[in-house]
Parts: C-alpha cells; sequence; structure tokens
C-alpha cells in the first residue's frame, strides 16, 4: 500500500480532481478533436456521391503510391539513423560528440526547402547537368516522382528515428552487453544478440515518427509532383472545389495514420522491458571499432554532408545571387516577424493547454482523465492539410467571424502540434514527486495555490522545451499555413512556398535560409538541454 | 491527563474494486504532546490511516477530530489544506526550487512574522546560516530536518511522518531519530509516525499501534507491546517468539520442553504458549529433547535454533561465553521469570 513515494502517478489515488484542473483539461480535449468531429459530419455531408468517388481506382493509386512512399522512406531512415546512433552513442567514433549535435539538425530544414534543393541541384536541367554539360549530358533523368520524394524526405526526417534510437541506447543497461562478453560473445556477436534487439521499441517509435511525418508530407510531395494524400486533397481543394471530397479523402489519410499508430504498438507490445532501468548506472565503456573507425568516420561525414552541408551551402549559394540579382530582401522581414508571431502564439497556447491537461491525466488517473489523454493526441494523426480543411469548413458554417483570422491558424498549429508540447511537459512533471504537492497542501496551500508556487515553478523547464518544440514545427509548417493564412498575412513558409512553386530559386532561397537561421535557435535549445550522459 | 490532540473512530477504507479493506474500523486516540507510532508490515494498511488522517485520502466511513474539530465524518470531509496538520515525508519533498529558507517558511502565511519564526525554526534544528543553501547542497540528515522544521514552523495541531528515516543510512537513522525525538518532545508536539522498523517504533513511539491487513492488533506502550501482546500477530512481529502446544494439568503447563507453572484460569485445549528466546535456557545433554541446528553469533549472545523431538523448533539466546557446536544434543528447559502468554487462532487465550 506504499503510495506516497512513487514519484510518478499514484495508482490508487481516490481523491477528486479540483475543477480548477479538470475543468479546463476537458475543454482543451474536446477542442483537440473539434476538427475530426467536423471532417466527419463533412464528409458524411456528401452522401452517396462520396462512397462512389471513394471506391474509384484512383483513391487506390493515390493510398498506394502514399504508402510506398511511407515504406521506402521509413525503411531508408531506419538504415541511416540505427548505425549512426549506434556509432555515436556506443563507440570509440572520432568527434563523437560533434557528429551526435550535426545528424540531428537537418531536421531544421522544411521538406518543402529540400525538395526544391533537390530539384535545383539533381532536377533534369540543375546544377549538376550543368556540371555535366561539358561532358555532352544534355538533360538528366527526371529527379520528380517516388525516388526525388523519397531522397529528400529521408534525407530530412531520418534524425526522427536517430533521436529515439540514441534514447534507447542510453535507456539500456550496460551490465547486459558486458554479461554478454562475460558468457563469451565477441563485441560485433553482443551487438547483433544484446544491443540491437532491445532497440526494437526505440527503433518502432522513432520509425512511426518517420512515417506520420511522410504521410502528412505536402510541400515535398508536391514540389517533386508525386501525388500521395496530401496533394490530391490540396488539389480537389484548390482547383476542382470538390469539398467533399476532399473531405473524404482526409478522412482515409487519418485512418492510414491511425492505423500507422496501431501498428507500431503492436511492434512494440511485448517489449517494454527495455526500459527497466531506467539510466545506466555509469556509462558502458566504449566499442572499440578497430580498423572500422575510418569507414564508420567516413559514413558519419558523408550523411552530414548531403543532408546538411549541401542543402545550407545550396541555399547560401543561391541567396547571395538572389541578392544579388535584386531580391527585395527588406520586404521579408514582415513575413520573417508574422512567422515568429504565429509561431510563438501557437507555442504559447499549446503549453499552457498542457499544463492543466498534464496535471490531470497524471495525478487523477480514471475513466475520464484516460479519455482526455486519449483525445489529447488526436493532433498526432492528423495531417495538417486534413485539420486546415476542417477548420476552414467550420469556420464558414459555424464561425464566420474567426474564418480568415490568426485565431483560426493558431489553433491549426496548437491541434496539430499539442501532443509535442505534452510529452515535454509530461515528462518534466513525471520527475516530481507527488509528495511536493502533498507537502504544500499540508502546509495550508489549497490545490490553486500549490499549483502556482509549486507545480508550475517545478514544470518550467519541460514548459520551454515543449514551447521550442511548437515553434520550430508551426515555423515551417506549410500547408496548413497555406489555407488557413488570413488574407494579406505572409509568413516565411508561404513565400518560400510560392516562390518554389514556380522555379523561382533565387528568390525561394532567401526566405528560407531566414528560416533555418530563425529555426536554429530553438533548436539550439533543444539540443544544448539534453543531459550530457557518459564520457 | 490531557485531552486527546486526534481521535479516529471506525475509520474504514477500501480502494477501488479490491475485495479487501485497506483499513478496517480503526480507533485511535492520541494524547497531546505524545507520540504514537504505527507498526506493521507494508500492506497492513498504516500509510493508508496516516493519509485519511492529513486528509490526502477520504474514508469509506468513520470519524476523524483533530484538536476538538470534526474533520472527517458523515458529510463532511475538511481539505488537507484546513486540518492544521503537518507531514514529514519518506523523501522529505522539500521543494527544489525554493531555498532552505523558502521552503521551512513556505506553511507561514503572515510576512511579517515569517523571518522570525524561519530562524527560530532553523536554529531548533541545529541549522541556522544555512537558510541560503538549496536542498540538494544539503546532507540527507539535514534535508530530513529541514522537512521537520517546514512541518513544525506553522505550529500544526498534529504532525504526521511517513516513514521518516528509511532513507537515511543505518549509522545516521539511529542519530536522527534521537535528534527528531528530542525536537518532538522541546516543542510538546503530538506526533503520529508510521514505520515497519519495530526498533524504531520501541525507540520512538509513547504507545505503539500495530496494523495487520487493515486491522488494528493492539495499541499499548512498548513494553507492553513486547511482554504481554494481544494477539499471536503482534507477538510474531515485534521481537522473535516461538509457540509450542500446552496441556493444562493442577496448576501446570505440560510442553515439550517441560512443566510450566500457571496460576491463572487453564488455557482451551489446542492454545500454545509463547517463548521468546531469553524465556529459555539449554544444556548439552546426551539424552537431551532437542539439536542444534545452528547457531547465529550476535556479540554478546549467541542465537540457537534448537529442532525439538516433536519436529518443533525454537529460538534460544545465551551469552556468549555459552558457545556449544551444531549438532550438540540439549536439554531445553524454561527460565522466564514473568508469566507467559497463551495463543489460540490467533487470539490471546491467558
Amino acid at each position: 500500500m506504499r503510495a506516497i513515494g512513487l514519484g510518478g502517478p499514484r495508482p490508487q489515488g481516490t481523491r477528486r480532481a479540483p475543477p480548477v484542473l479538470w475543468v479546463p483539461a476537458v475543454v482543451v480535449a474536446l477542442a483537440m478533436v473539434l476538427p475530426l468531429v467536423y471532417l466527419v459530419e463533412r464528409a458524411l455531408d456528401g452522401g452517396g456521391e462520396v462512397v462512389d468517388l471513394l471506391f474509384r481506382t484512383r483513391t487506390a493509386e493515390i493510398l498506394f503510391r502514399s504508402a510506398a512512399l511511407v515504406v521506402v522512406v521509413t525503411v531508408a531512415s531506419a538504415l541511416i539513423a540505427v548505425p549512426l546512433a549506434w556509432l555515436t552513442v556506443r563507440t570509440d567514433l572520432p568527434l563523437r560528440r560533434f557528429w551526435s549535435v550535426v545528424t540531428v539538425l537537418p531536421l531544421v530544414i522544411p521538406s518543402y526547402v529540400g525538395a526544391f534543393l533537390v530539384v535545383v541541384a539533381l532536377g533534369p536541367r540543375g546544377m549538376l547537368q550543368d556540371f555535366l554539360e561539358p561532358l555532352g549530358v544534355e538533360r538528366l533523368p527526371d529527379i520528380s516522382g517516388l525516388f526525388g520524394a523519397a531522397l529528400t524526405i529521408t534525407l530530412l526526417s531520418f534524425p526522427y528515428t536517430l533521436l529515439s534510437v540514441r534514447a534507447g541506447l542510453w535507456g539500456q543497461d550496460p551490465a547486459l552487453d558486458e554479461m554478454a562478453r562475460s558468457l563469451g560473445h565477441g563485441q560485433w556477436r553482443t551487438l547483433w544478440r544484446v544491443t540491437l534487439p532491445q532497440l526494437r521499441p526505440s527503433i518502432a517509435a522513432g520509425s512511426l515518427l518517420v512515417a506520420l511525418y511522410t504521410l502528412s508530407d505536402f510541400g515535398a510531395v508536391s514540389l517533386l509532383r508525386y501525388e500521395t494524400f496530401t496533394w490530391a486533397i490540396y488539389l480537389q481543394y484548390e482547383t476542382a472545389f470538390n469539398r467533399a471530397l476532399a473531405a473524404a479523402l482526409s478522412l482515409v489519410m487519418i485512418a492510414a495514420a491511425l492505423s500507422l499508430v496501431v501498428f507500431e504498438a503492436q511492434a512494440r507490445g511485448r517489449s517494454r522491458y527495455y526500459r527497466a532501468a531506467t539510466g545506466a548506472a555509469r556509462p558502458a565503456p566504449p566499442v572499440e571499432l578497430g580498423r572500422w573507425r575510418w569507414p564508420a568516420f567516413s559514413f558519419a561525414a558523408v550523411v552530414t554532408a548531403i543532408s546538411l552541408a549541401a542543402p545550407l551551402s545550396l541555399l547560401a549559394y543561391w541567396a547571395v545571387r538572389g541578392i544579388a540579382a535584386g531580391e527585395p530582401v527588406r520586404l521579408l522581414w514582415g513575413n520573417a516577424l508574422n512567422s515568429v508571431y504565429a509561431s510563438g502564439l501557437a507555442a504559447l497556447v499549446a503549453v499552457a493547454a498542457a499544463v492543466p491537461v498534464v496535471v490531470f491525466t497524471v495525478r487523477f488517473p480514471g475513466r475520464l482523465s484516460w479519455l482526455v489523454e486519449r483525445l489529447s493526441y488526436t493532433g498526432f494523426a492528423l495531417p495538417g492539410i486534413a485539420v486546415a480543411l476542417a477548420l476552414i469548413f467550420f469556420g464558414a458554417r459555424f464561425a464566420t467571424p474567426l474564418y480568415q483570422t490568426l485565431a483560426l491558424l493558431v489553433f491549426a498549429y496548437v491541434v496539430l502540434f499539442f501532443p509535442q508540447a505534452m510529452g515535454a511537459v509530461r515528462a518534466r512533471y513525471l520527475q516530481i514527486s507527488p509528495a511536493l504537492a502533498d507537502a504544500a497542501l499540508s502546509l495550508g496551500y489549497g490545490p490553486t495555490r500549490t499549483l502556482l508556487h509549486v507545480t508550475l515553478p517545478l514544470l518550467v523547464p519541460g514548459m520551454l522545451a515543449g514551447g521550442a518544440l511548437v515553434f520550430l514545427t508551426a515555423m515551417k509548417e506549410l500547408p496548413a499555413t497555406l489555407l488557413l493564412s488570413p488574407i494579406g498575412f505572409g509568413t516565411l513558409a508561404t513565400s518560400i512556398w510560392a516562390a518554389a512553386e514556380e522555379a523561382f530559386f533565387a528568390q525561394a532561397a532567401v526566405p528560407a535560409l531566414l528560416l533555418v537561421a530563425v529555426s536554429a535557435v530553438p533548436t539550439a535549445f533543444l539540443i544544448l538541454r539534453e543531459p550530457r550522459r557518459g564520457p | 491527563m490531557t485531552a486527546p490532540a486526534l481521535v479516529c473512530s471506525g475509520l474504514t477504507k477500501r480502494f477501488g474494486s479490491s475485495p479487501t479493506h485497506a483499513l478496517h474500523d480503526l480507533h485511535l486516540s492520541v494524547e497531546a504532546g505524545s507520540i504514537l507510532a504505527l507498526l506493521g508490515p507494508s500492506g497492513s494498511g498504516k500509510t493508508t490511516a496516516l493519509r485519511l488522517i492529513a486528509g490526502f485520502e477520504s474514508a469509506d466511513s468513520g470519524t476523524i477530530e483533530i484538536a476538538g474539530h470534526l474533520v472527517a465524518g458523515p458529510g463532511r470531509f475538511v481539505r488537507a489544506n484546513n486540518r492544521r496538520i503537518g507531514m514529514v515525508f519518506q523523501e522529505y519533498a522539500l521543494f527544489p526550487h525554493l531555498t532552505v529558507a523558502g521552503n521551512v517558511g513556505f506553511g507561514i502565511e503572515d510576512g511579517s512574522v515569517r523571518r522570525q519564526r524561519v530562524d527560530e525554526a532553523l536554529a531548533l534544528i541545529g541549522l541556522s546560516g544555512l537558510g541560503d543553501r538549496m536542498p540538494h547542497e544539503l546532507s540527507g540528515g539535514q534535508q530530513q530536518r529541514v522537512s521537520l522544521a517546514r512541518a513544525l514552523c506553522p505550529q500544526p495541531a498534529v504532525l504526521l511522518l511517513d516513514e521518516p528515516f528509511s532513507n537515511l543510512d543505518e549509522a545516521l537513522r539511529k542519530q536522527v531519530r534521537r535528534e527528531v525525538r528530542d525536537i518532538l518532545k522541546f516543542t510538546q508536539t503530538t506526533a503520529i509516525f508510521v514505520t515497519h522498523d519495530q526498533d524504531e517504533a520501541l525507540f520512538m513511539g509513547d504507545s505503539i499501534a500495530v496494523l495487520d491487513q487493515g486491522m488494528l492488533q493492539q495499541v499499548a506502550k512498548p513494553e507492553e507491546i513486547y511482554h504481554t501482546p494481544a494477539t499471536r500477530f503482534v507477538a510474531e512481529f515485534i521481537g522473535i517468539g516461538d509457540f509450542l502446544p500446552v496441556s493444562y494439568a493442577e496448576g501446570k503447563l505440560a510442553t515439550a520442553i517441560g512443566a510450566v507453572e500457571w496460576a491463572g484460569e487453564p488455557p482451551p485445549s489446542g492454545a500454545e504458549v509463547l517463548l521468546r528466546p531469553d524465556d529459555m535456557s539449554i544444556a548439552p545433554s546426551e539424552s537431551g529433547q532437542g539439536v542444534i541446528m545452528e547457531r547465529v553469533f550476535l556479540g554478546p549472545t549467541y542465537l540457537y535454533e534448537v529442532a525439538l523431538d516433536n519436529g518443533r523448533t525454537v529460538r534460544v539466546m545465551q551469552h556468549h561465553t555459552r558457545q556449544y557446536d551444531v549438532g550438540t544434543q540439549v536439554t531445553v528447559s524454561v527460565v522466564a521469570e514473568h508469566r507467559l502468554g497463551c495463543f489460540l487462532d490467533g487470539a490471546r487465550v491467558g
């Protein structure tokens, strides 16, 4: 019956949550599902016509293309990320700390920027062709389609798997490896039979993020002309004005995203053991790479070169060319400010909304809090374009004053990125002993004052991390920004998109470079606060 | 006799759909200024009782009165923050974002007296001058005392301590519990503390309440708990004890190790007598009824485990000069100079 001192949720707590907690938590959870509910209603509106449209072969083709892209990107990301994670956490790879920071950085490059750089560099008449022209190469094979899209998205999203696998490696008990060695396994056999099998849940978790990112990506697939759900939905909405069909396609896409989530839960299900030891008591001695040292070094260098160094230098080159050609840089400050403003608002709102939800769901387990938690994670599986559509329908019909306002755009960001805010705040909250709140109560503090004087100050690091994540992701967001921005409200994302779509690469490069620079601030904050464990 | 600072009657608690009670029909009364130890194994309900008194959980039935005020009962539930209780937590629960002084003064509403009260409290625990430190800069024993000072500062009607010494290492624990007891006595604080450690309960408690499976077994002074346990559970949980079947005849109880004088009512058939290791003595003898199975050296004494012919074993304490080897045939005899107790079906019967 030891209830105090678990450090986490109190499993047998029978106290009722005070209204100051559960009321806002329920309101937030309901807000998170609003778009989904409205999308369903809207699709049902279409009636039989929608059913007919859905069962046309074109839908199956879109589904097949989306699935092919998801599979290729997820597998390729794992092939890059797992070796990199192991090399940077467990071995004597030269410049290990440097590689562990720079290999995460491709996350700051939005997919539409990556895609236009791929076209610029590798397109039929791109820079590579320029370079090869003296050799008589008139035209390169088309980079558009599955290959180009998969290449672009893999290079930008493999850090999700990398981060997850690195965390898994840090959490592994080195005693298990040493045990294997003492049982006569060499270091390569230990890697194969002990280290890797334990990583299955981490690989699954990271791959899920990559798969969801790929499925909901809009920028890369549309610039590279590979018709997946997002682009098809956008075309339906923008050109065909068939809103019921766009809503129905969105629902199919959400179903696909949900099945990815379920699949990952299955893949992970039985293997919770990897978290049994939280944090290694002492770092494992690094594996000696021996003669593989320099090949491993080259691997890290090549990955960094093509995923980070090449895009950044290309961007810089084109930006300089653009400015030299007289691109109006000054106009961009307004757009940059708009980006920061909208993303900052979204980060504030998401973090503020996350606090009551986290405290309620962690501290007062029960049916209501279970439901609140599930509903709050809705945005995780909702692609940006689907949320944007839902809010357009909703705004046009029920909330006309909100239609085409910044509030609606910020709300879309919050719905989409709320799980990130919640994850960071929750991780921090789980580190706070429940006895601290009890201590405040025993000293005469009511629930509200306890929240203000004890819980909130202790949550600050988690709130900052969550806010930084939401800000970063919102800055890069494209489809919802395109559809929901108020008229005349340009952001960096929309100006890059507008220029890239017209193939004005020099014009796109300046805001893209600016976007990467602004994103670097919260990214640096997130990387620097990662605990320095190990040697 | 002073008025009780705390009265619980009929406290009952069951968690969720659990078939068993975490706490069943608990009656307790604690005199002002005295220390009560709640002692029991894990799962006995002692922490539940503490959390009900604190107001962190609500009871299914029963009433709680603190300093004459009803704080829990039918249709009444005063929240923890309005109960005038103080609490010391197992892991101290010091606020990591506040200084030592910030922690100690946390419960003082009135800003004008806070400074003075904090200084007094720090002086009381011997940490004057450390008010500006952060909690993590203190040793475990110091954190423990800060946690005590924080709870005492608002002058609670009852101080509750949840396994307050279990995070300290053995050597420090004995020192800290003496300091804590001195501070509680100096401030004349009414305190209830939860422990599973009988030595701690015997040392700290003016009285001890023993709980098992949610049921109160006995409340009494430490000596009484040890010498006249009310139930077989208490007898086995506090100290070492073995039980031997008895039969009564002509003012004596016959046992496997000889007859014992018996002045009271004849115990019913099937009763067993409690024998502590210091109630018996052994001597080597070819015709003895037991064989030494194990010998444990405890410093001043040896504890012998002796297998009797009838299949039972008893544990016997002997001075360290009486050293016998394992396998020695011995005679076991009763040498107790006090009244022994008989038990049947877990309850005392004489």
